[in-house]
């Protein structure tokens, strides 16, 4: 079977920076892949030149059709939910109409307004702000509210920058089981970029190390997860 | 940026531009005064927009102030048409720099609609009727053309060619200089990082302020210049289209490139003329589509071409 | 007294169209982060179709439909053509490309329609609308006009999908096209609304300026004036700002001794400079966020 997600050499640069140096990937259907890497590796420039948010060259399959050269609007229309570093809130809509922006490109009303439910049930406090301004949510309830507006896009792949970032230990414990949820009873593909190596092995199956734009390790996440060495060198625990 | 400062170049050029007047036919050198009259007005326009970062749709203002100061002087006074241009040039120094020290505080697009509403503002201003005794309503004032002096056996025309080329060479090497200042650095500095510049020290509103009254100085002396050329000032002719043309003339010539300017003032004054001559109706229109063309595909205007053309030149040498 | 309440009406009348210009300005400034020098040349050449339609025989109320729609057709193909292929262009060019298009359809409507003074038709009539009252006619269905127009308005942006996904493109263009919005699109269509409430604001001002090439930029001038006073970001606080300049233009108008008539211009200039040496961010808009 091909991966859902398939990158070869994959280069991106911001003017004249360059950032990534040929990176080879592979993501499975429903499966759970992380990359790992220290800060400036180059993984959040990764995400954003899979969905065409910079400059980039290579080749890149999702479903089997290349998007190396299709706009960000269209590889979200085919179902791709980029949670971005620094999460993307619009500050000034309020928090449902963000989360109504998720879904804007679909055309189901009925099961939009399901999946609204759906995702106050997993973050309740959204319900409450509802109709709030998004700006003024805290840093944590922006960072539940990109998550539940790339919900709402059903998406087949989800790419999470940093879903950990800024949320307290207990909030990053129900996250990850409702990313585990997803992904094992919907089938949703998860690309995850985490600090967090720690849950993020747990959740994943398969982890590929970045180091200054090039992959320097690849494997299944439980055997990096048991190996003490990489684990001194790249991961720092 | 290119730089002429191959003093071969420019003393062929300044050698063209002295025996052009005796070769050619009066209106043209008449022309040509006024393409030298808007190229120091441009290179007003440049100072503060190309080195100090400014935006400015206003500068007809400043050129309708320096030719009625002059007119005025000459017309109520009887000053002699030379001590004009540094009275002209200081009282656009100080407007200048009074109206730049609110437009301090706006950035870009605030500036551009400030200065736009002073140039839209200015000839109706000019018209109000009881400041007519000195203005001349909407007659505005003529003023009689200045012979040549010292019995020198030239006409009219080209003694006032003479005397601007004066001035326009003194004003652009004044220009030359100050860009390659100190101050010219810190002006660049402000307009490339205003908060790297305050980090240094640099007094970010006094320079902006200083800059818009120098750029309004070198706006003003033109417009003094062009009043004794054309010998006539009235409110419409600086209306916010005069604006228009300086900022047209420095995007053509080249932002941020002080000899930029005389490719701009001859675009100024001869394309409106040309276009006029594709279609007399429809000139505004085949200006309008020149300019817009033009920032298609000579985004950075004359500048860019003597770039690439120098470099070709010595690629080949 | 009487008088005075008098200009002010009027004043509110006059105001609703700069209220459509300064309108028109935040949205393509909120889409495309420029001013529109063009607008008021756009919202002219608008009043000329319809009075061209109008010529040919066609219904008001007709013509003023086919005006806005084909304005709205006007205003998208002059981004989609003119204004996408420069989108990242500094500040300078667009402000050149503006003043290229303004150019070329002041030229143009000359060129069609010569610069003759025409006069253009109300639907409303010049009646006083009541016995010995304030307003007339065409003032009171001036101020109902713009009433529907920004109730529409209203509406579609705050009920509509389109409408959302137009403002969070204005509010954040990366996000929105994470979530699928295309952006271009938005603008184009922040483009062509700008252009139809432009076309609105043109033919319900004509018939007291009459019809004319140089018509708006006096106009546009007040526009700008109601948008630096409403602050650049909002568009209600635009129409407010729109409304008092209106009123302030008519009292200064009235009540300056000699020159008042004289200064229309003039008063513009003072209300855009006091506004933003004393409030950049407007009466209502939130503080200019500077990018560094
Ligand atoms: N907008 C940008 N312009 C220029 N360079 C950038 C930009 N964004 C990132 N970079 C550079 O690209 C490199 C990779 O950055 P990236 O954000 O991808 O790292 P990262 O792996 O996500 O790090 P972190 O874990 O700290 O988020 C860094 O050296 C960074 O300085
Ligand atoms: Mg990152």
């Amino acid at each position: 079977m091909t991966p859902l997600l398939q990158v070869r050499d994959l280069h991106a640069s911001y003017g004249s920076t360059r950032v990534l140096h040929g990176l080879d990937f592979a993501l499975e259907e429903k499966g759970v892949t992380t990359l790992l890497g220290g800060n400036g590796a180059g993984k959040t420039t990764t995400l954003r030149a899979l969905c065409g948010m910079i400059e980039r060259r290579g080749e890149i399959t999702f479903a089997g059709r290349s998007i190396a050269r299709a706009s960000t609007e269209d590889i979200v229309r085919m179902g791709v939910a980029h949670v971005p570093d620094g999460r993307g809130t619009f500050v000034r809509l309020t928090v449902e109409e963000n989360l109504e922006l998720g879904a804007i490109t679909r055309r189901d009303r009925r099961a939009i307004a399901a999946d609204l439910e759906r995702v106050y049930g997993y973050f309740p406090i959204l319900q409450k702000r509802r109709s709030q301004q998004a700006g003024t949510l805290s840093g944590g309830e922006q960072q539940m509210l990109a998550i539940g507006r790339a919900l709402m896009l059903r998406p087949r792949l989800m790419l999470l920058d940093e879903p950990s970032f800024g949320l307290a230990p207990r909030v990053v414990q129900e996250l990850f089981a409702i990313l585990s949820t997803l992904n094992k009873d919907e089938g949703v593909s998860l690309l995850l970029v985490e600090q967090n190596a720690t849950v993020a092995l747990d959740l994943a199956d398969h982890a590929y190390l970045v180091e200054t734009g090039r992959i320097v390790f690849s494997g299944a996440a439980r055997d990096i997860r048991q190996n003490e060495k990489i684990r001194r060198s790249y991961l720092g625990y | 940026m290119p730089r002429l400062n191959n003093p071969r170049v420019t003393l062929a050029i300044i050698a063209v531009a002295l025996v052009l007047p005796l070769v050619i036919q009066n209106f043209l050198t008449f022309q040509l005064t006024l393409v030298l009259v808007y190229a120091i007005a441009i290179i007003g326009l440049n100072l503060l927009t190309g080195f100090n970062g400014q935006f400015s749709l206003g500068h007809s203002a400043f050129y309708a102030i320096g030719a009625y100061v002059a007119a005025m002087l000459m017309d109520k006074a009887d000053f002699p048409y030379a001590m004009t241009l540094p009275v002209a040039g200081i009282a656009c120094f100080v407007f200048g720099f009074l109206f730049g020290l609110p437009a301090l505080r706006l950035e870009g697009v605030y500036l551009a609609l400030a200065t736009f509403a002073l140039a839209v503002a200015t000839p109706q201003i000019l018209k109000l009727s009881p400041l007519e005794h000195w203005t001349g309503g909407v007659q505005g004032i003529v003023v009689n053309k200045p012979e040549a002096p010292f019995g020198l056996p030239l006409t009219e025309d080209q003694w006032l060619y003479y005397f601007t080329l004066l001035i326009t060479i003194v004003m652009t090497v004044l220009a030359h200089n100050l860009v390659a200042s100190r101050t010219g650095r810190a002006m660049m500095a402000i307009r490339d990082n205003p908060i790297a510049a305050r980090s240094m020290g640099i007094n970010i509103a006094l320079y902006k302020s200083l800059t818009f009254g120098v750029s309004a100085l070198y706006t003003g002396v033109a417009g003094a210049l062009g009043a004794i050329v054309v010998q006539f000032v009235a409110p419409d002719s600086f209306t916010f289209f005069l604006s228009i043309s300086l900022l047209v003339g420095l995007v053509v010539g080249g932002v941020g490139w002080i000899p930029g300017a005389f490719f701009g003032g001859a675009f100024v004054l001869f394309v409106p003329n040309l276009a006029e001559s594709f279609s007399k109706g429809l000139s505004g229109a085949v200006y309008g589509v020149m300019i817009i063309v033009l920032i298609y595909v000579l985004p950075t205007g004359a500048a860019g071409l003597t770039r690439a053309a120098s470099r070709w030149w010595r690629a080949k040498a | 007294m009487e008088l005075l309440l008098q200009q002010i009406l009027a004043g509110i009348a006059t105001g609703t169209i700069y209220a459509c210009i300064a309108l028109a300005i935040v949205m393509t400034y909120q889409t495309i982060g420029h001013l529109n020098f063009a607008q008021g040349e756009m919202a002219m050449f608008s009043t000329f179709l319809a009075w061209q339609l109008i010529q040919w025989g066609l219904p008001y109320w007709t013509a003023f439909a086919l005006t806005v729609a084909l304005s709205f057709a006007g205003g998208v193909l002059i981004e989609r053509i003119v204004l996408r292929p420069i989108h990242n262009a500094p500040v300078l060019s667009h402000v050149a490309v503006f003043i290229g298009l303004l150019a070329i359809l002041n030229s143009l409507a000359g060129f069609i329609w010569d610069f003759n003074v025409k006069p253009f038709p109300t639907p409303f009539g010049t009646a006083p609308l009541i016995a010995n009252g304030f307003i007339d006619a065409h003032q009171a269905g001036m101020i109902a006009v713009t009433i529907l127009l920004l109730a529409f308005l209203y509406g579609f942006f705050r009920f509509t999908r389109v409408g959302l996904a137009m403002r969070a493109s204005a509010n954040d263009p990366v996000s929105a096209r994470l979530v699928g919005i295309r952006v271009g699109w938005m603008a184009a269509l922040g483009w062509g609304m700008a252009a139809a409430i432009g076309a609105v604001a043109g033919m319900m001002i004509a018939p007291i300026v009459f019809l004319e090439p140089n018509m708006m930029l006096g106009v546009l001038l007040y526009g700008f004036a109601g948008a630096v006073l409403g602050g650049l970001g909002s568009p209600a606080g635009a129409v407010i700002g729109g409304l008092i300049v209106g009123v302030v233009e008519n009292l200064a108008g009235t009540f300056i001794p000699v020159v008042g008539g004289e200064l229309k211009f003039t008063i513009a200039l003072a209300i855009i400079v006091a506004v933003l040496v004393m409030k950049p961010q407007g009466l209502f808009g939130r503080p200019v966020l500077h990018r560094v």
